[in-house]
């Protein structure tokens, strides 16, 4: 007999038994994006002009963001630093704290908010209005007419936006740094070449290549499964919003110990 | 031939069909009536495989459509023409691309003159200008949308047209011209169509056979004239709601 009260291990086997139905849902989906590849004659032209929109679109955000935090990385680190270090270690904290954290990190999460709620939203409402009917209908594949091109466009272009936010960040510490201290442009290029790795920068960018990943896959797949009208779309944008940005934090953490502590 | 035999499906608790029989015959036209609600759509969906029944067959062409693989079912849609209540149509594209996609055949798609040729029939055929390739769905009345919708299914020259309310929303003079077009793309272009709808006025119209869904279950399949004589109480209470008798006797 069904009662007002509450059941935590129901309550947990609910979401358990959900977070299942979810994990099966986006391995379809997968399988369905893998199959549609060999149509590249339909995904190719879309996919290139989705990324020319994803690119251009987010280039403003990209430089404006960048540029404040490469800046408050410098000024946070003038205000902590310690007279008895070489002024040339600036130029390292700086660099590696934008390439291999700040970069991809910000930027994956500013364009999971950006592009993400889009994608969620374009697909959902292309849902409600029976748009990915009369797709299936016509006996096209929504893979390689909606999903494909968007994830690759994210995949492909948030490890290119990002490595333009980690010059323009660079650059903006660069500038900032010699505001509060008495850094030298030598001092600022010795201390990012001295401990520069080659690696690190193939770091930044599989990190961006992973974010750019899920955040195409997740909010594609939240928008395809968009229920119930301009609610279900409404729900549809914030859930690819927050759940790519968790994705986000925690492929960080992931991929920090798995590339940093091999 | 469409075929449905015992089609149950429910969505959660809701149960929508309750184990429906429904047959369409080869060049016939037939009329799904039913109050707004009652699974008239979901019974379309499930005969070119938009949806899969819970139990039961449907099959057309003595194809079972529920145990197609993927490439089978696609081929067999480009077959079967449906047009979206509200047109469904890409509003991310315009008229032209919009019809051009319903082009099931590759290589005709990929050809740009035939594209041309074949859109400028199909809005031919559904009494649109030529000037409306260029425009967006934004652009367009309902009734144009509603048109264009129809462009797009029979651009692939189907067999079947599946028609989900085509004259919902429109004043009864866009209704009549729609109900004009549904007549005379059967007799053009000899397909075979299910005419899903609440207008009996239309159904009765456009009709060869009319078939009524109520309470999950088809509760009168026959002619208009079958219809017309009814005296089961759920035929009666829907016909004569929208209009009397005397209005379709004629």
């Amino acid at each position: 007999m069904e009662s007002g009260g509450f059941y935590p291990f129901r309550f947990i086997g609910r979401l358990f038994l959900a977070g299942l139905a979810h994990l099966g849902r986006v391995s379809l989906m997968c399988a369905e994006l893998f199959r549609g590849l060999a149509e590249w004659r339909i995904w190719l032209p879309r996919t290139i002009s989705e990324a020319a929109s994803v690119g251009v679109g987010s280039l403003f955000i990209v430089l404006l963001i960048s540029g404040f935090a490469g800046a408050v990385t410098a000024f946070q680190a003038g205000y902590q630093w310690q007279t008895s270090l070489p002024v040339y270690v600036l130029g390292t904290l700086i660099t590696e704290t934008i390439i291999l954290e700040l970069g991809p990190v910000l930027i994956g999460l500013v364009l999971a908010g950006r592009i993400g709620a889009r994608y969620a939203a374009e697909l959902g409402t292309m849902r409600v209005t029976e748009q990915i009917d009369a797709l299936e209908s016509l006996g096209r594949s929504p893979a390689s007419h909606l999903i494909i091109p968007r994830v690759l466009a994210s995949t492909i272009m948030l490890p290119v936006l990002v490595i333009i936010a980690d010059v323009v960040a660079v650059g903006a510490g660069w500038l900032g740094v010699k505001q509060v201290l008495p850094v030298t442009d030598w001092d600022f290029a010795y201390g990012a070449q001295y401990f520069w790795r080659p690696f690190d920068a193939w770091y930044s960018l599989i990190k961006a290549t992973a974010f750019g990943w899920a955040i195409g896959l997740i909010s594609c797949y939240m928008g395809f499964n968009t229920q119930q009208g301009a609610e279900g779309v409404g729900k549809s944008a914030t859930a690819a919003v927050v759940t790519s940005s968790v994705v986000i934090l925690l492929l960080n953490v992931l991929l920090a110990k798995i590339l940093l502590h091999q | 031939m469409i075929e449905l035999r015992g089609v149950r499906k429910r969505f959660g608790e809701q149960v929508v069909l309750g184990g429906v029989n429904f047959d369409v015959r080869e060049g016939e036209t037939v009329a799904l009536l039913g109050p707004s609600g009652s699974g008239k759509s979901v019974l379309l969906k499930h005969i070119n495989g938009l949806l899969r029944p819970d139990t039961g067959t449907v099959s057309v062409d003595d194809t079972q459509v529920p145990l197609l693989k993927r490439e089978a079912l696609a081929q067999l849609r480009t077959r079967i023409g449906y047009v979206f209540q509200n047109g469904a149509l890409f509003d991310s594209m315009d008229v032209f691309e919009n019809v051009r996609l319903g082009l099931s055949d590759e290589e005709k798609y990929r050809d740009l003159e035939y594209s041309r040729e074949r859109v400028a029939e199909c809005l031919r055929l559904v009494n649109l200008p030529p000037e409306t390739v260029k425009k967006f769905p934004a652009q367009l009345s309902g009734g144009m949308r509603k048109r264009v919708g129809i462009a797009r299914a029979i651009a692939g020259a189907p067999k079947y047209l599946l028609y989900d309310e085509p004259t919902s929303g429109l004043d009864p003079v866009n209704a009549d011209v729609i109900d004009d077009l549904v007549i005379r793309l059967d007799e053009e272009l000899g397909v075979t169509s299910v005419v899903v709808t609440h207008d009996v006025r239309g159904a009765f119209r456009v009709a060869d056979r009319l078939a009524l869904l109520y309470d999950t279950l088809i509760v009168l399949e026959g002619t208009p004239e079958e219809f017309r004589d009814s005296t089961d109480p759920r035929v009666r209470a829907f016909l004569e709601r929208d209009f009397d008798s005397s209005s379709f006797a004629a």
